[in-house]
């Protein structure tokens, strides 16, 4: 089965549903699957749940999927950067779950691992742990959180062989290698694509049995949201 | 008189220990790594799935792949390594960071701590905050003793939401510094010029004073 699909609407083709739930990799701008969400908007497909750390913004990332109403929900960490998220929020349109960022790393972990559910000291006296179970270990009380799974995860990476194999670059893999294993359908998208034999097996971040297709983008736009520099000191 | 910005991160930065793995929050705690003492070797956590953050770029370094928790460009280091989100998530809610500095809005006399929301305005959610301050060894909070409108920070109990219960090891105000061990915080320090009467007046918590309370002079 050839993994290697030649763009992205084709990858995406017979996968997409109303009211599905996808998991979309990335911090901030860095690491997203910027053509994959494209190819979603463009595909037209409404009420998705997504679950991402944060939705883009306004005019990049999710945050583009906000504009064309097409998430009914987010799951996420922190959303701060995004006006037209304020605003569906605020007038009740769109439905928000936050998760502490290492909880929802974690829940998309224990998803992808068959793992039901875990306890966690994050969040205990907290509103997050509202109405959830709490269990005492060794003296100290946790909560239990469930784990996540979803329908389709879409993932960027750098570099993948005809496998499916991936490899992340720097800070781009963030939680791309999780909700790679925590989607019934994986698909990733890569700036290289490589032979059999290029990657190192000792190497790879994610290996192929995750992936179920993947497709090489071209134009990365990749913006950075705080650009900090230093000076070069004569 | 009280502390600068940069001078409470300086104050900060004394809680550094060599050999420490540290997470520093975004704002003031950014600032505690100028001031890193010379003899002190730490290695700087970026919860997005990094060890070893390097200064920021120049300006033909800049890499969109390389940011820092706070969405800022960095660099990488010699001694760098990468990971996922789970596993830096790992590594701090499995106590394997040794000091996170981070800033508040309210800190209670029991050590809870409110960081992350405001009810009425627009919430951005809290991030890393609330596993940090459940997973990291030792936590040690920064703010302005009180808010814009004077009113205390330092509290009975905290009204906003909380990030944490119970979670603050040491507190660094612009007027002094609070050990968080017993019942009570315990008032350690007071910058320059601060004198007890003015802490008690812009406390609401209630506090012990160390019978050793130090008095700075000036900054260190």
């Amino acid at each position: 089965m050839k993994k290697l699909k030649n763009n992205a609407s084709e990858a995406l083709e017979g996968v997409l549903f109303d009211g599905m739930t996808i998991m979309a990799g990335g911090f901030g701008l860095c690491g997203i699957p910027e053509h994959l969400i494209i190819a979603l908007r463009d595909s037209g497909v409404k009420d998705i749940t997504v679950i991402s750390n944060n939705c883009g913004i306004d005019d990049f990332g999710l945050g583009i999927l906000l504009q064309t109403r097409q998430i009914k929900k987010m799951i996420s960490s922190y959303v701060g950067e995004n006006k037209t998220f304020e605003k569906q929020y605020m007038s009740g349109e769109l439905e928000l779950e936050f998760n502490p960022q290492g909880t929802l790393a974690e829940r998309c972990r224990a998803g992808g691992a068959g793992i039901a559910a875990f306890y966690t000291k994050t969040g205990v006296g907290t509103v997050i742990a509202e109405g959830k179970e709490h269990k005492e270990f060794n003296g100290k009380t946790y909560v239990m959180e469930t784990g996540l799974v979803a329908d389709l995860s879409l993932v960027k990476a750098w570099k993948a062989d005809d496998e499916g194999n991936l490899v992340y670059r720097k800070t781009a893999r963030n939680f791309n290698p999780v909700m790679a294993t925590a989607g019934k359908v994986t698909i990733a998208e890569v700036e290289e694509h490589v032979s059999l034999g290029d990657l190192d097996p000792d190497y790879i971040h994610t290996p192929g049995i995750y992936v179920s297709n993947f497709i090489v983008g071209t134009d990365y736009k990749k913006p950075v949201e705080i650009l900090t520099t230093r000076e070069y000191v004569a | 008189m009280s502390w600068s910005r940069e001078e409470i991160a300086q104050r900060a930065a004394q809680e550094l220990k060599d050999g420490f793995y540290v997470n520093l929050g975004i704002g003031i705690p950014t600032l505690v790594a100028n001031y890193i003492p010379e003899n002190v070797q730490v290695t700087l956590e970026s919860e997005n799935g990094m060890l070893g953050m390097g200064p920021f770029p120049y300006p033909d370094q800049v890499d969109p792949d390389l940011i820092n928790a706070g969405k800022q460009t960095i660099t990488e280091l010699p001694q760098s390594s990468y990971f996922s989100s789970a596993d830096s998530f790992a590594m701090i809610r499995g106590g394997h960071i040794n000091l996170a500095i981070l800033g508040a809005m309210q800190v209670a006399q029991n050590g809870d701590l409110a960081n992350w929301m405001i009810p009425g305005k627009m919430i951005k959610g809290m991030g890393g905050a609330m596993d940090l301050v459940a997973g990291v060894n030792r936590v040690v909070v920064i703010m302005d003793h009180v808010a814009k409108d004077g009113s205390p920070k330092l509290l009975k109990a905290c009204d906003l939401p909380l990030t944490g219960s119970g979670v603050t090891d040491l507190l660094i105000t612009n007027l002094a510094v609070f050990e968080f061990e017993g019942e009570k915080p315990l008032l350690i320090e007071l910058a320059p010029g601060v004198d007890l009467d003015e802490i008690k007046e812009k406390t609401e918590a209630e506090f012990d004073v160390c019978p050793k309370l130090k008095r700075h002079l000036h900054v260190q």
